[in-house]
């Protein structure tokens, strides 16, 4: 008889019982998972960060502006390839729930610097070609029913007014990490808008995008950019992609903070739970573990068989743990989706259940085990029921 | 005052269906002390569940003073077994979280006693049976013997009028169960309790009235042993 | 009768302690994070609900969403002060204050981390116009000078926001000379300086928005379709109230699915964890409910003694987990408004409604676990029953 038939046939003995506790391990399983993917989700902007881009950004805080005039002063600094830059424009599409994030950017340069935005040449071309013309991620497409060649219109939030662009071209994303839900236009058309409305907001810039020559030097980049402008009037923060998207989370870092401590105590619920499973089993065995025992069976087979049978119902509800938590984070996703825009579930999250499980199932044998191990062969037998 | 017609039951074990009892007719008067005996699976037990109204028969009828309770609702049942029938258990039965005198105290709840009555019969009860200094005490905490008395004490307390006992004595120690049945057998012949048992126990047997035999659901025609 | 049935379900309880305490823990943590959760949109909300008041007014530029978005000029919020709604103060000007907000970074205590300060510039009304505020150490700072006052929250989290310190931004340093308490309002994590100073040295030469109070409360509607309709303004005008309600609108949501989705798997958990001890306790007492109904005992009976054991048990667990979900009150947490980019600091709020709810949700988690067992238990067959061992 195969030591998995046996573990099996005992798990189920008590088939409610079981069950109910497979369902509790499911449900704990499914629930860890997705939150380690939200909190991934969180992150999900600064692990898409590249190594050879800096963000240089008004020392004071993000409301404030940086001039266009750096622009060249930027370029000259050594190590740096490319600069680019542009402007949060918070703009709302039809109403306030509909968030996206939109950017009015350089068109020369931004695309070079993003090469995991992948855009077909003939619409980048056309783009290009169309000061009013928008740029929108596929996700962001797919969301509102957008076809190229549509006309979207954004309410203005700093800016104010009614912007219309022109959709002309769709990016997907190179990698499963890349957020396809931005939307971007020229930074020319706003900047012409603000000469005319209120000229003096023109010729400001939200960040500059730099590309560095090599990852390795960016620290001394990034020092060299600050310098420049120090004293000036508007004093430069640069720092790395990476970097700038992290204190974005940080902003959060207190619900995040919860979110995990709430992961762990449902592990901790789940456990208290099979452990009790495992205590009423093992007690109403004990007289089959005397029984055993007077057979020649050892206190390590005993050991054995408890774990086992621990291990694998705690196996069983982590296989359906898993296997739910793709459809919920889909689920999750659709919902939340704006505000986290890469949701996915990664590798390192289905380790980690599998861990929890197999935690579970030791702990919740522990106790058990260590009593039927000690319990006298005699003392075991006299136990009815 | 037990009159039973024609009565049968069987059960179904899978695919196999057992007649336990077959056409069984029985008169048992009142004060009568009954004994059945038989191997097992004759049917004994069955017919003792029917008699106090745990079980109920596929056919036939059984009438107790007047009323046939094969006819009762599960509800009506219930409310009949609790003034009517008396339990005795071969293990006792005693709920082991309520002390001795609760244990005694259980059947009365079901009825409209105030509670200075109800402890009125509990203590007379304990008295019958000799344990009224044990009351406080929880049956882990009393001897097999004692945990017998409890239990004739709250098959009395209700002052039903049948006591049913399903091998009183099956899991005592010779002396223990001399006890239990003198106090069976004075409860018959003071207070004129009608008395039916089941045993396997021939020094139990002896103590009755009449003992009957069973065997395959049948009862015996003859081999009755008036004493 | 009940005293029995009482005790029969909590001595059984007590009998089988190990299970009962494994459970209770499990039902107790899902009580913490339901009370904590509600706590926690308890505290959102007083701070949110209890910054502003209900006849004050904030004017900012039209289709901003806050402060830190609008702009309104010199011209415009001269307009605005000359409306008639605009209450009169004592003095006979009017009580309305033209205020200027950005938001800075600054390092934090201890940790040099940076992390984001509303600057308010404030005009001479603008401390009387929120009596939540009220001054704990010091003074207002004085009008034309390089003086700040700090909000309790920005004092204690900052470096250089105590009193007497230093603050430097803007190019320039500044003083703190008083520091005020606004309670659980959003303004204890703000700076409060003079409007021009604080302009000129960041360079804005707009005002952000303009605050005042109702000469009488119902004259808000007639004020707000003529301001917004007025050729020569692009504003909108909201009861303070409701400006600082929209401002955590994002927020409080996310918060609330989050909450809610987390209340769903837990009081699944604490079911099941119900469910498995109440079969067991059915099944190790078979025998015993079989002599019950021997006895006469009517089913019902037997089905309500075990439900008041399954209640019994999520009552324990329920003020188990309240009891320790009450020292979350202890704690504050501070985290970034999405919308204003602003720093909110809220507090875990036990309200009495809360403490009512938790018990409910105990009780009838309790009830939902145990109710199925007690089905089986008030249906056992009683022949079958005894001859359990």
């Amino acid at each position: 008889m195969h030591i998995t038939k046996l573990l099996a046939k005992n798990a189920f003995r008590h088939k409610l019982r079981t069950g109910l506790t497979i369902l509790g391990i499911t449900v704990a399983i499914l629930a860890f998972g997705l939150l380690r993917t939200v909190v991934n989700a969180w992150y999900a902007g600064a692990e898409g960060s590249s190594a050879s881009r800096l963000v240089t950004r008004n020392a004071v805080s993000l409301i404030f502006s940086l001039p266009l005039a750096y622009m060249d002063r930027i370029r000259q600094v050594p190590g740096v390839a490319t600069v680019s830059y542009a402007n949060w424009f918070g703009g709302v599409y039809i109403e306030e729930k509909n968030f996206f994030a939109n950017f009015a950017i350089d068109k020369a340069a931004y695309f070079d610097l993003y090469p995991e935005f992948i855009l077909p040449a003939a619409q980048k071309k056309a783009f290009l070609s169309d000061r009013k013309g928008c740029v929108a991620g596929r996700k962001l497409a797919e969301r509102f029913g957008w076809k190229v060649g549509d006309n979207i219109v954004l309410k203005g939030t700093i800016f104010p007014g009614q912007w219309e662009f022109v959709l002309r071209a769709i990016y997907t994303g190179q990698r499963k990490t890349t957020d396809e839900t931005q939307f971007f236009f020229h930074w020319d058309y706003l900047n012409e808008t603000l000469k005319k409305t209120s000229p003096l907001r023109a010729d400001q810039v939200g960040f500059y995008l730099i590309g560095v020559k090599n990852p390795d030097q960016a620290a001394d980049v990034a020092a060299a950019v600050d310098n420049l402008f120090k004293n000036s009037l508007a004093e430069t923060l640069t720092e790395t992609e990476k970097a700038f998207q992290l204190s974005f989370v940080a902003m959060s870092d207190a619900i995040i903070a919860v979110i995990q401590i709430v992961s762990f105590i449902i592990i901790i619920i789940i456990m208290a739970v099979m452990a009790n499973t495992m205590a009423m089993t093992a007690r109403e065995r004990m007289t089959e573990y005397a029984v055993m025992k007077t057979l020649g069976f050892g206190g390590w087979h005993i050991a054995g068989l408890i774990f086992g049978e621990s291990l694998l119902i705690a196996g069983i509800g982590c296989a359906f743990g898993i296997a739910l938590t793709f459809p919920a984070a889909k689920w999750f996703s659709d919902t939340m989706g704006a505000f986290l825009p890469v949701f996915n579930v990664e590798k390192k999250t289905l380790y980690l259940d599998f861990v929890a499980a197999v935690i579970v199932g030791v702990v919740a044998a522990a106790f058990p085990t260590w009593r039927a191990v000690n319990t006298r062969i005699a003392e075991g037998l006299r136990r009815i029921g | 005052m037990v009159v039973i017609r024609d009565l049968n039951k069987s059960y179904t074990r899978g695919t196999l269906e057992i007649r336990v009892l077959q056409d069984i007719s029985l008169d048992i008067n009142e004060g009568e002390f009954l004994a059945f005996m038989g191997p097992s699976g004759s049917g004994k037990s069955t017919l003792l569940n029917l008699v106090a109204g745990i079980d109920q028969a596929d056919s036939g009828t059984i009438t107790i003073s007047g009323v046939d309770i094969t006819a009762l609702t599960e509800t009506e049942l219930a409310r009949w077994r609790a003034l009517n029938v008396g339990f005795i258990f071969q293990f006792y039965n005693l709920i082991p979280v309520l002390t001795a005198f609760e244990n005694v105290e259980l059947p009365l709840l079901l009825t409209e006693l105030s509670r200075k009555d109800r402890y009125e019969h509990v203590a007379t009860a304990l008295n019958i049976v000799n344990l009224s200094d044990r009351t406080d005490h929880y049956p882990s905490e009393l001897s097999g013997g004692q945990q017998q008395r409890v239990a004739i004490a709250r098959a009395l307390v209700t002052d039903p009028e049948i006591l049913v006992a399903d091998e009183p004595t099956g899991d005592l120690d010779r002396a223990s169960a001399e006890d239990v049945l003198g106090l069976m057998t004075h409860l018959n012949s003071e207070f004129g309790k009608t008395i039916i048992m089941v045993t396997h126990d021939p020094k139990a047997a002896e103590r009755a009235h009449m003992v009957r035999h069973l065997e395959k659901g049948f009862l015996d025609a003859y081999n009755q042993t008036p004493r | 009768m009940k005293a029995i049935l009482f005790s029969y379900s909590y001595r059984n309880l007590w009998t089988r302690r190990l299970t009962t305490a494994l459970t209770a823990c499990g039902m107790a943590l899902v009580v913490f994070v339901f009370a904590a959760v509600l706590m926690l949109a308890a505290g959102l909300k007083k701070t949110l609900v209890e910054t502003g008041s209900y006849d004050n007014v904030v004017v900012i530029r039209k289709g901003s969403q806050t402060e830190v978005q609008s702009g309104i000029d010199r011209d415009q919020a001269r307009i605005i002060e000359t409306q008639p709604e605009v209450a009169i103060s004592r003095n006979g000007q009017p009580f309305l204050a033209k205020e200027m907000v950005v938001l800075i970074e600054l390092p934090k205590r201890g940790t040099k981390k940076l992390s984001n300060v509303v600057i308010r510039g404030i005009g001479r009304f603008s401390f009387d116009l929120r009596p939540q505020a009220r001054l704990v150490e010091g003074r207002m700072p004085r009008q034309g000078s390089a003086e700040v006052s700090a909000g309790l929250s920005v004092a204690k989290r900052f470096s250089g926001a105590g009193i007497g310190e230093r603050l430097r931004f803007g190019m320039r340093e500044w003083t703190v000379v008083g520091i005020f308490d606004a309670g659980a309002t959003a303004y204890n994590s703000e700076i409060w300086g003079d409007a021009d100073q604080l302009m000129q040295a960041f360079r804005r030469p707009v005002y952000s928005s303009v605050l005042f109070r109702l000469r009488d409360s119902s004259d808000f509607q007639s004020f707000k379709e003529r301001i917004e309709s007025d050729p020569r303004l692009t504003v909108e005008a909201k009861r303070e109230t409701r400006y600082y309600l929209d401002q955590s609108e994002v927020m409080a949501k996310f918060l609330h699915i989050l909450g809610l989705t987390l209340t769903i798997i837990f009081s699944i958990g604490a079911m099941i964890g119900a469910m498995i001890t109440m079969y067991s306790a059915v099944a190790n007492r078979t025998n015993e409910i079989g002599t019950l109904r021997a006895l006469g005992f009517s089913r019902a009976s037997i089905l309500f003694a075990f439900l008041l054991e399954a209640m019994f048990l999520g009552l324990v667990g329920g003020l188990a987990g309240l009891f320790f979900a009450s020292f979350m009150q202890l704690i504050t947490i501070s985290t970034v408004n999405w919308q204003t980019f602003s720093e909110l600091a809220f507090s875990f709020t036990l309200t009495g409604s809360i403490v009512y709810q938790s018990i409910l949700f105990s009780i009838v988690m309790g009830f939902v676990g145990g109710v199925l067992p007690a089905i089986r238990a008030s249906r056992m067959n009683i022949v079958e029953a005894l001859r359990a061992s």
